[in-house]
């Protein structure tokens, strides 16, 4: 398995270099200048700026020097927010959007698991047709107008929880809350389908007719094999999740790096959006990863060798 | 006797008790303000924002700076001198000015604080403005070394200034963050880290003590600052918060006590719901068209160019799309310079109806009728009130002269290059004064300006008024050289004035000392909480 994960991590590394090659020109194909504002520069500011962030150079040279830096772990310097080099501001920011997408992706798979499997042994009665319900509205209703609800109604007009900001358990709640709910019934939809099916299935008829108790039935044998199309949905998600949280961000201004990319991309930041992407991608390449090891620990027919 | 020994005795004691709890009972006051966007840099050398200029106004202290109500002040300089003819300034500074970490802060950190400005090293985005100084602007375009900037330290207390042509409105742009001091020990010992908590050394009222990015920044009361005793607030956060929809929330559930701004299309239900804690004032800035007087039609055709701004019905635009209490506007200079008489277009003091008539005269005139319509493309970069604005302005131009209008939107970056290019025929734009003087406002309009020129105008007889108000001593002459331009510009019509700005913030209750001001400066030492 070792050797396995060696060869998956090795072989990222082309993927890497063609994702920061596409980014590298196609940012600076975008028109407009990270130096420009409202007030346009005399031309010799303009000068100075280039040339010390090395913009006046050929852009196959800009290319070579930042693909030397990026092999030293160092993403240069952000045009915009000049007293941080990238590294800096992604390893400020990521922590907090670590905490608050593993947060809710683990709110996710506990409620969602449970929900699922509650609507897959009740399948067709009201119940499941409430849970299933609520979770269609969890999925369409997005991100932007459930957080701004959350806010108004507990935030505002209840008083009971902070609308903002981020440190206490109380400015958590309703971010991780608004970031979990169509996780939540992603997963829950995605646990009842797969838990109805394997219901039906011959082992879990055999694992009944041999007398077995049926919690022990339906928690080790019929959920753990429901699981697994959860799991292979987990790696993806956590990495969406953690890298996409950019609205949430926004609107509970939380110091995460989902912000950072969205900003980086409308102010020309290059170098910015450069780092972002290429961490965005190692962090979906890793979680993959993680994903298809864990598959191998809950199904036995996958091995790695 | 012994009974009344002991009865004072214990009263001794209990005033003592007193006065030490009620010292330790005293509770901090903190102050929470929403700051806009992230800051780009602490460096006052290296910003260019609004929302940096704040932080910066309060952490630091230029040789001038504004008082609660935006107007200058004495800062680091307790006094000044200005030579007959305009060209030199001799400054003097207080002698208790300090450093936050003790170190005297001396006429030589001046020169070195603008000196580095300049430096094309620094690669400052607004070196610019101190470019009024005898060979600064050489020095950022690298022709000679940054030593030759005209600012002598004298002596520690006396910095002498000279300016290469007299400069007016030199004191009022003393208070921008260009001019601020930086402390020359911690630049060199941390080098483009010194903005740091731990590293920084500021001179203002407060200094920085934590920096979260995207999160907060957090100061604290500065106690070497020499108004330490009067300033009220011990601490100061400010917010990183863009959406302005989020900070109002924040503010109505009590975590903010000011807000960077408001949601314009709430503005009716916070002055009917919030009057008490909504501001909203004028504002040193005008939303404009600009038209395009480098292609036809445009070019040759003044009167066409008036028709386009007679059309407008400005009452209608700030009544019913803006609604932010904004003001009309028939000139380019906003109303509030002290000193200052406001220009108009000719044709201000007529009626809507007359002006429309007028106007449907000049495109007759220019051969446009109904079978050959006048087309014009509208360019404005991605927002709402712009967006909103634009189909009005195409909807009066249709209904009222027949216009066909084509809009163009674009995102802020590429709307910047085309307007910059010039690849436009008209555009919206908008002007916030860096400092309360006409300059400010009229200098954009110069042949010689470049791409920020937003029209393309270029009219010699305009350059050299506005040359002549540069060397002019006498503020009074010099305001009506200045008029006279402002008046050229009327005339000529590159740009169509729409409205002139006004602010809006929300302050709470609970804060005193708030004073509205065209510049919209508020600085925190200031302010005090109840």
């Amino acid at each position: 398995m070792l050797s396995y994960a060696v060869r998956r991590l090795l072989g990222a590394i082309p993927t890497l270099l063609v994702i920061l090659t596409i980014t590298f020109f196609l940012v600076r194909l975008a028109p407009g200048g990270p130096f420009d504002g409202e007030r346009t520069l005399p031309a010799e500011i303009e000068r100075n700026l280039a040339a010390v962030y090395h913009l006046d150079e050929p852009l196959p040279m800009q290319y070579l020097r930042y693909l030397g830096q990026v092999a030293q772990g160092d993403f240069g310097p952000s045009f915009k927010y000049k007293d941080f080099s990238v590294t800096q501001l992604i390893w400020s920011g990521f922590p907090v959007s670590l905490q608050l997408g593993g947060t809710a992706m683990l709110l996710a798979v506990v409620i969602g698991t449970a929900l699922g499997a509650f609507a897959a042994l009740r399948q067709n009665s009201g119940l499941d047709h409430a849970v299933m319900g609520t979770a269609m509205v969890g999925i369409a209703v997005p991100n932007f107008v459930i957080a701004p609800l959350l806010t108004l109604v507990l935030g505002v007009h209840l008083g009971l929880l902070p609308t903002g900001g981020w440190g206490t358990w109380q400015q958590m709640l309703l971010p991780v809350v608004a970031l979990a709910l169509p996780q939540i019934a992603y997963i829950a939809r995605m646990t009842r389908a797969s838990m109805i099916e394997l219901l039906r299935s011959n082992f879990i008829r055999t694992a009944r007719a041999k007398g077995l108790p049926e919690r022990v039935t339906i928690l080790r044998h019929a959920l753990k094999g429901a699981l697994l199309p959860v799991v292979s949905y987990l790696g993806p998600a956590t990495a969406a999740v953690i890298t996409g949280s950019v609205v949430i961000e926004q609107i509970f201004g939380i110091p995460g790096i989902g912000r950072y990319f969205v900003q980086g991309a409308l102010n020309r930041d290059y170098t910015l959006v450069m780092g972002v992407v290429i961490f965005y991608g190692v962090l979906i390449i890793l979680f993959n990863l993680i994903v298809d090891l864990a598959y191998g620990l809950l199904d036995p027919r996958v091995r790695y060798d | 006797m012994r009974n009344l020994r002991k009865l004072l005795a214990c009263a001794g004691l209990a005033l003592a008790l007193a006065a030490t709890t009620s010292a330790s009972l005293h509770a901090e006051v903190v102050l929470k303000r929403g700051n806009g966007a992230e800051p780009e840099s602490l460096d006052p050398a290296i910003s260019t924002g609004v929302p940096e200029s704040f932080i910066q106004m309060d952490i630091f202290e230029g040789l001038v700076h504004p008082g609660p109500d935006g107007t200058l002040r004495p800062g680091v300089a307790e006094s000044w001198e200005i030579s007959d003819d305009g060209l030199t300034y001799t400054f003097k500074l207080r002698p208790d000015a300090v450093w936050s970490d003790g170190t005297p802060l001396t006429a030589g950190d001046f020169v070195y604080s603008w000196s580095r400005m300049v430096d094309p090293a620094t690669a400052s985005n607004y070196a610019f403005i101190l470019w009024p100084i005898t060979n600064a602007e050489r020095i950022t375009k690298g022709e000679v070394p940054k030593e030759q900037i005209g600012a002598q330290a004298v002596d520690d207390r006396t910095l002498k200034v000279t300016l290469r042509s007299p400069t007016p409105y030199f004191l009022q742009m003393l208070m921008h963050h260009s001019a601020y001091p930086v402390p020359k020990q911690a630049i060199e010992k941390f080098g483009r880290e010194w903005t740091r908590p731990g590293n920084i050394v500021s001179n203002g009222a407060y200094m920085i003590q934590e920096w979260v990015p995207q999160g907060h920044i957090k100061a604290v009361k500065n106690p070497r600052f020499r108004d330490a005793a009067e300033v009220g607030i011990d601490t100061v956060f400010y917010y990183p918060v863009e959406e302005y929809g989020t900070e109002l929330k924040q503010f109505r559930a009590g975590e903010l006590h000011t807000t960077y701004d408001v949601p314009q299309e709430q503005i009716p239900m916070l002055e009917k719901d919030m009057a008490g804690q909504f501001r909203n004032s004028p504002y040193f800035g005008t939303y404009y068209y600009g038209i395009n007087v480098t292609r036809e039609p445009f070019k040759s055709n003044v009167r066409l160019r008036h028709a386009l701004a007679m059309a407008l019905d400005r009452d209608i635009l700030v009544k019913q799309i803006t609604k932010g209490g904004e003001i009309p506007a028939y000139g380019w200079v906003p109303p509030g310079v002290p000193g200052y008489e406001q220009q108009q277009v000719e044709w201000a003091g007529t009626d809507q109806k007359a002006r429309v008539a007028e106007a449907k005269k000049i495109l007759a005139e220019a051969g446009f009728d109904k079978g050959n319509p006048l087309k014009v493309e509208l360019l404005y970069n991605t927002n709402d009130n712009h967006k909103k604005i634009a189909i009005a302005v195409a909807g009066m131009w249709k209904q009222f002269l027949g216009i066909e209008t084509t809009l163009r939107n674009e995102e802020w970056k590429v709307y910047l290059e085309s307007r910059n290019k010039k690849q436009f025929e008209v555009m919206r734009a908008a002007w916030i004064g860096d400092y309360v003087d006409p300059y400010s406002f009229l200098e954009l309009l110069r042949g010689d300006i470049g791409e920020q020129n937003p029209a393309g105008y270029a009219n010699p007889e305009y350059d050299a008024t506005a040359d002549k108000a540069t060397a002019e001593t006498d503020p009074a002459a010099r305001f009506g050289l200045l008029a006279e331009a402002e008046r050229m510009v009327l005339a000529d019509m590159p740009i169509i004035p729409i409205y002139f700005y006004s602010q809006q913030h929300m302050v709470s209750d609970k804060v005193k000392g708030w004073q509205d001001n065209l510049m919209d400066w508020h600085p925190t030492r200031y302010l005090s909480l109840e």
